[in-house]
């Protein structure tokens, strides 16, 4: 069965007036029905720009160079507005980090979530509202029915990110972006929505990328993982594989770096230096003045992706302890 | 261990409108000199508030705050102004903190500067000193907050607060804001200079691994009022409190057996309104296990183990 997202050596620049900031450069990755990837990484990584790019959210001095991006046998690159408006909300819809700023201050939560299926035709206006109602009540909005007729100023945070969750759901899209979609709300919190996305995808069977800097997190929810640095991606792995045998420095420097539960007993061992200058990256390898691995190969060639174990790839000249072959 | 601070029923309250926000409600711990007690809890909580009433810069509405053998309450300003040298806060967010028309070089100076210390010659190499400290060149002396990276603009914030040599810092959720491995250098950072410099921390973070990783002990906050605090194994190993229990099993666990958490334990509910607080415990409307008398009557800690206190019906 083809994947239900294959991206293809996708390409976003964004031009700058003191230069070219390359925020994704090349990356690739397949995504299958139902299945939940991880894009781990820090800020400036690319993480958000390389799925922002794809429903083609970036600003207007970003532009796509290059690549592709297939998601059910169509190109969403090579579509005209039109087209990707009948897929945005509908096929392919998105939670963001920050549920106050990606919601209108000024409609009522009932009427914002009722827009998607009106807009894309699917429901009549009774039906859509039953099903917006719903759905609140399925993410746990208390007193749902009232609530309906609030503002999201009269939301808490985590009401306002549920509410969010139910309108990304309201069309059953085949794929959810999330986008940093707990790291704005406090751990008990955080713990519901993760409860309440997972149970939405047991439920529908959709697809899930989510973005995000914790890589414990990540580990938990997602099937797949990818590691992005300085617009690149450094390792993509079953996230069983991933655990059991990460290859990259920099992801072993990101496990090292995250504090969990069970870390009390390591020595905190962190990565030097600070994440590379976006407009001048560094050569050859992006992580290599960070390395602690580094050989003189490493500023001069780009090492490419390459496999590391069953389905999982690295692009690191010494990954694993091995030399390049 | 010396005791350095001792902070008994400190209370803080704001007016909302015609009613009080009782932010910090009656908060008492000590601490030892060269210790680090993690606060932590969630947004709202009063951890900040509690941070900053010690310090005096919130002025607390009732209860005592005792460092270093004296009670701040009773200084004047100017008595203040001089115990400040030996307490200092580092903030979550190192850009708002720092004064964007400043040099970095005047920011860590100007606590020198203000409490009279040293010729003009002096107080430039122990700025150089401390940017050595904190791992910032010091060519970079002239250069302005907004020129450095949020980790690099946190180890100047770590240096302005150490240029005094204080006894006690208040860090107030300092890495919350710093990507994951820039996150790890600081609070290595911190950890060195604790050793260095003796220092004593009250840690305020929401993250709990990065509380477990850092503190001696542990005090949970919920709506005010600290419900369990002890020695950090103890408190892992006992979280006697429904909340504390609640606050661990929310944090993900890098799944290194092969079983990952697809759901977490959660708890039912909204956070109650600072403002309209129940009577009897506070807890008791997210509570898995309330019992009647939770309704009703607020738990009074006990001690379960050797400096191990719990308010909970239950304990």
């Amino acid at each position: 069965m083809a994947p239900l997202l294959s991206v293809k050596n996708l390409h976003t620049y964004f031009y700058r007036p003191d230069g070219v900031v390359k925020a994704v450069d090349g990356i690739s990755y397949d995504l299958e029905v139902g299945e939940t990837l991880g894009i781990v990484g820090e800020s400036g990584s690319g993480k958000s720009v390389s799925v922002l790019s794809m429903l083609r959210l970036i600003r207007k001095n970003g532009r796509i160079e290059e690549g592709e991006a297939v998601f059910d046998g169509q190109d969403l690159l090579t579509l005209d507005k039109e087209e990707l408006r009948t897929i945005r909300g509908k096929e392919i819809s998105m939670i963001f980090q920050d549920p106050m700023t990606s919601l209108n201050p000024t409609f009522r939560i009932g009427r914002q979530m009722m827009e998607p299926p009106l807009w894309h035709n699917l429901l009549g206006s009774q039906e859509a509202r039953q099903k917006a109602l719903h759905l609140l009540e399925r993410v746990g909005i208390p007193e749902h029915k009232s609530r309906f007729f609030d503002y999201p100023f009269q939301f808490s945070g985590g009401m306002r990110q549920r509410a969010m969750i139910a309108m990304a759901l309201i069309c059953e899209p085949r794929l959810i972006i999330a986008d940093e979609p707990t790291t704005a709300l406090d751990v008990t919190v955080r713990s519901q929505i993760l409860n309440l996305l997972q149970e939405m995808k047991e439920a529908l069977g959709m697809s899930i990328i989510m973005i995000t800097h914790d890589f414990s997190m990540a580990s938990n929810f997602c099937d797949q993982i990818i590691v992005m640095y300085a617009g690149k991606i450094m390792e993509k792995a079953s996230t069983m594989e991933f655990l059991s045998n990460c290859l990259h420095p920099y992801s072993q420097g990101l496990i090292r770096s995250t504090l969990d539960l069970d870390t009390m007993d390591v020595k905190l061992n962190p990565i030097p230096g600070s994440p590379p200058n976006p407009i001048y990256p560094p050569s050859g390898c992006r992580f290599h003045p960070r390395c602690e691995r580094r050989q003189p190969i490493c500023a001069e060639e780009i090492p490419a992706l390459r496999e590391g174990g069953a389905d999982h790839w690295v692009s690191c000249h010494f990954a694993g302890g091995g030399v390049k072959k | 261990m010396s005791e350095l601070l001792k902070v008994e029923d400190v209370k803080k309250y704001f007016p909302r409108g015609n009613k009080i926000l009782k932010a910090v409600d009656g908060v008492s711990f000590t601490l030892r000199s060269a210790e680090t007690l993690g606060l932590v809890g969630e947004s709202g909580s009063g951890k900040s508030t509690l941070g900053r009433t010690i310090l005096r810069l919130h002025e607390p509405d009732a209860g005592r705050v005792v460092f270093d053998g004296e009670e701040l309450s009773s200084l004047n300003k100017e008595e203040l102004r001089i115990k400040r040298r030996h307490m200092q806060i580092i903030f979550q967010d190192p850009l708002a903190s720092l004064n964007p028309q400043m040099s970095i070089g005047q920011a860590i100076e100007d606590p020198l500067v203000i409490h009279g210390i040293s010729s003009a010659r002096e107080r430039k190499e122990r700025v150089a000193e401390l940017l050595k400290i904190v791992d910032i060149s010091p060519e970079f002396i002239n250069s302005f907050p907004y020129e450095f990276s949020g980790g690099q603009q946190q180890r100047i914030g770590i240096a302005r607060a150490l240029a005094l040599n204080p006894k006690f810092i208040v860090c107030d959720e300092p890495v919350s804001a710093l990507d994951v491995s820039i996150q790890a250098q600081v609070i290595a950072l911190l950890l060195e200079l604790r050793e260095r410099f003796n220092l004593s921390y009250l840690f305020i973070a929401h993250d709990l691994g990065v509380i477990k990783y850092i503190s001696d002990r542990i005090a949970v906050m919920y709506q005010g009022q600290i419900v369990q605090i002890g020695p950090k194994e103890e408190v892992f190993k006992n979280p006697a409190h429904p909340y504390t229990q609640a606050l661990i099993s929310s944090v993900p666990k890098i799944p290194w057996n092969g079983k990952p958490t697809r759901h977490y334990k959660t708890l039912k509910g909204e956070v109650p309104s600072p403002i309209d607080l129940p009577p009897g415990c506070r807890f008791c409307s997210r509570c898995p296990i309330p019992l009647p008398i939770c309704g009703e009557i607020a738990p009074e800690g006990k001690e379960i183990s050797t400096g191990h206190w719990v308010a909970c019906h239950r304990s």
